[in-house]
């Protein structure tokens, strides 16, 4: 092939890029708005049209980490002057931070509810992806009998509505006790990504050789060993991006944190609509509250891009 | 000191014998050379070896101890597969290390015996690269370093070079010898080339559809094949073999190609020889390598006219092909020594080089001329 290029492709080129920009921006775009409604003084949150500049401030965040009430009077100025600099933001907004008798603060439920999502997704991920990197470990190197047939049923889990079965479930977990319980919603999660991971382990642990096993046997190891030393290495990129999409699917998951959870193991998901009707209808509440919510998919899959691109083009390349 | 045996080792892929009851002894130090074409079983041969393949049937004794029911990292056996198979995360030294490690052995130990091997296989300065930085070559190396590091019982190759391009083989082929004449170490190498399998082997085993035709030494296997299988397949050109019928002519006998009007000259023993193999003619098939058979511009006493139809120019030498009678006999000759295509020359069978085999068994008479 010429290393010239016409001037069609070149303008094609530069179609291809205005198309990508686009895009971006429409993705981008309710994430900005997320963003700097996170930031913004609560009168401006809602105008129309839209405020864009503004100076920013942090006072939906102390609003949302704290439980407050509506103000029915304005403060005295020796409240507001013995307030704190935060709980000024916050009687500015025309509300109060509720204080317990002994005049101390009262968080809101919304970081124990972000602590439930974290220890949820990442627990249920850590399971799903072991168990799921075990079991395509085994259906890819061994002869097991009625192999199709097992494959076939463990994503054939995948093929009903999971909400259908929303109902069923809540009755069930409340026979066993595992509503609103960190475990119940682990457990969930887990058996929802399972067959997700088998199948796509599966796929990256065909793609390593055998012989790299068959080498370490000879080399005096045994099959566990190997496994360890060898496969896991090998596999870390699927692994990795596994891992991305489990932690996404169980982190972003509502329906059933909705029904299955009302407080000791809600997550945030449900939690943050909640909050509308809490004190005002504050959205820069809101907005503070998923933005939080979406940084640790962005920080988790920012660290593993590399592997997920990898795990995404997956199949269409061959080595 | 390390005696390999396999005793009546029978192997199935489900309904497929792929081993059908093999026997062999190997010797200390001995290269031996699994020869056959993909498919006949020599690779799975060598796995049961390994142990990365149970055996169906019979006993694989190492040092006369059976180890069938070992594990392959109980048997002390070191393996070179075609792939390489070198540890892609894994840097050149830790790949060299990995086998020693698995012994527990200490750091200094470890140190000593990666970098001892590395000099012998002359890879030192590739110790820090990783593998996807190497060449075929050096690749195989180290996958080589990777197996003698152990100081394993055997080492077991399979198709170590069959991966690499034509010139680069040649290179390690040798290398591969010079190694095994300085280390040492019983030796079972797997190969579908018989040039390979010439070079290298002290004995070649040759094996058809998981059956052992033949074993014994390079030299003794192109001259004195036991069967048709091994006498076509060792040898480049080919062996020239055709049915032939043979009668006693006053002071000697004739052998007469199929069709042919006249039957080339042969000493009269070959009668009596073939009396006491006991075969018939309509199942007699004569065998001779293109050397075999001997060219002349001239008529001479014993060579037949023959006619030239296609000339392989191939350098160092010419194949000829000649009809005689309803077949074509190649024959090796010098460099430009038939002229062109159509013209008649005359030929000669070598008696010494000539085989003759029953075509319904497909073994040899073992006529010795």
């Amino acid at each position: 092939m010429a290393a010239v290029t016409t001037s069609t492709e070149r303008s094609l080129n530069k179609l291809a890029i205005v198309g990508v920009l686009i895009i971006t921006m429409i993705f981008l775009a309710p994430i900005y708005w997320i963003a700097s409604t996170a930031f913004k003084p609560r009168n401006l949150a809602t105008t129309i049209p839209p405020t864009v500049m503004f100076q920013p401030e942090i006072s939906p965040f102390v609003k949302l980490f704290t439980k407050r009430s509506q103000l029915r009077t304005a403060p005295t100025p020796e409240q507001y002057a013995a307030a704190p600099w935060w709980e000024r933001l916050v009687f500015d907004g025309g509300e109060k931070v509720v204080r317990s008798g002994r005049g101390e603060v009262q968080w809101s439920g919304y970081p124990s509810r972000f602590m439930n999502s974290l220890i949820v997704a990442i627990t249920s991920t850590i399971l799903a992806v072991g168990m799921g990197t075990f079991t395509a470990y085994g259906f890819s190197r061994f002869k097991i009998k009625g192999e199709q047939d097992l494959l076939f049923f463990i994503l054939s889990t995948r093929m009903l509505p999971p909400v259908v079965v929303a109902i069923p479930m809540f009755l069930m977990y409340r026979v066993v006790g595992l509503n609103d319980t960190h475990w119940g919603l682990i457990i969930l999660y887990t058996a929802f990504n399972l067959s997700f991971s088998v199948w796509l382990m599966k796929g990256f642990m065909d793609e390593i050789p055998k012989e790299y096993e068959e080498a370490a046997l000879v080399d005096g190891y045994t099959r566990m060993e190997a496994f360890f030393k060898i496969v896991l290495p090998e596999a870390a990129t699927g692994i990795a991006a596994t891992a991305v999409f489990c932690f996404i699917t169980a982190w972003n998951e509502y329906a059933f944190a909705l029904i299955m959870t009302n407080r000791r193991a809600q997550t945030a998901p449900p939690f943050i609509p909640s909050q509308v009707g809490s004190g005002l209808s504050d959205w820069t509440v809101i907005a503070a509250g998923t933005f939080l919510f979406l940084l640790p998919v962005a920080i988790f899959t920012f660290l593993l891009r590399n592997h997920l691109l990898r795990g995404m083009s997956f199949g269409a390349i061959r080595k | 000191m390390t005696q390999i045996e396999l005793r009546g080792v029978q192997k199935f892929f489900g309904a497929v014998q792929v081993i059908k009851d093999l026997n062999l002894k190997i010797d200390d130090n001995e290269f031996i050379v699994l020869l056959g074409q993909s498919g006949c079983g020599k690779t799975t041969t060598l796995r049961a070896i390994a142990g990365l393949e149970t055996i169906d049937g019979g006993d694989v004794l190492i040092d006369g101890k059976p180890v069938q029911h070992l594990k392959a990292a109980d048997r002390d056996i070191a393996m070179v597969f075609q792939s390489f198979s070198l540890y892609p995360h894994m840097s050149v030294y830790e790949n060299i290390a990995f086998p020693l490690r698995a012994m527990r052995k200490s750091k200094a130990e470890i140190d000593g015996e990666v970098r001892s091997v590395a000099k012998v296989l002359q890879i030192t300065d590739l110790l820090g690269k990783k593998p996807s930085a190497l060449s075929g070559g050096d690749m195989q190396r180290v996958a080589i370093g990777r197996a003698l590091v152990r100081r394993p019982k055997a080492m077991l190759m399979d198709e170590p070079i069959g991966a690499l391009d034509a010139k680069l083989r040649e290179e390690m082929r040798a290398e591969i010898k010079r190694l095994h004449i300085k280390q040492g170490s019983t030796t079972i190498y797997v190969t579908h080339d018989q040039i390979e399998a010439m070079s290298l082997a002290d004995r070649i085993v040759i094996m058809h559809e998981g059956v052992l035709q033949q074993v014994g030494s390079p030299s003794d296997v192109y001259t004195h094949p036991a069967n048709l299988f091994v006498a076509q397949f060792v040898g480049s050109p080919v062996m020239n073999v055709a049915n032939a019928a043979v009668t006693m002519n006053g002071s000697g006998a004739r052998v007469t190609v199929d069709g042919a009007a006249e039957g080339f000259l042969f000493p009269s023993e070959l009668v009596g020889q073939l009396d006491a193999a006991n075969v018939g003619q309509d199942r007699l098939a004569l065998g001779i390598r293109p050397e075999g058979v001997m060219v002349s511009r001239e008529a001479a006493d014993g060579y037949l006219p023959v006619e030239a139809h296609i000339i392989e120019p191939l350098g160092s030498y010419d194949i000829v092909d000649l009809k005689v009678g309803a077949q074509m006999l190649r024959a090796r000759t010098r460099s430009g020594f038939v002229g062109k295509p159509g013209v008649q020359v005359f030929a000669k069978l070598d008696p010494a080089q000539a085989h003759f085999f029953d075509t319904t068994s497909g073994n040899s008479l073992g006529v010795r001329l």
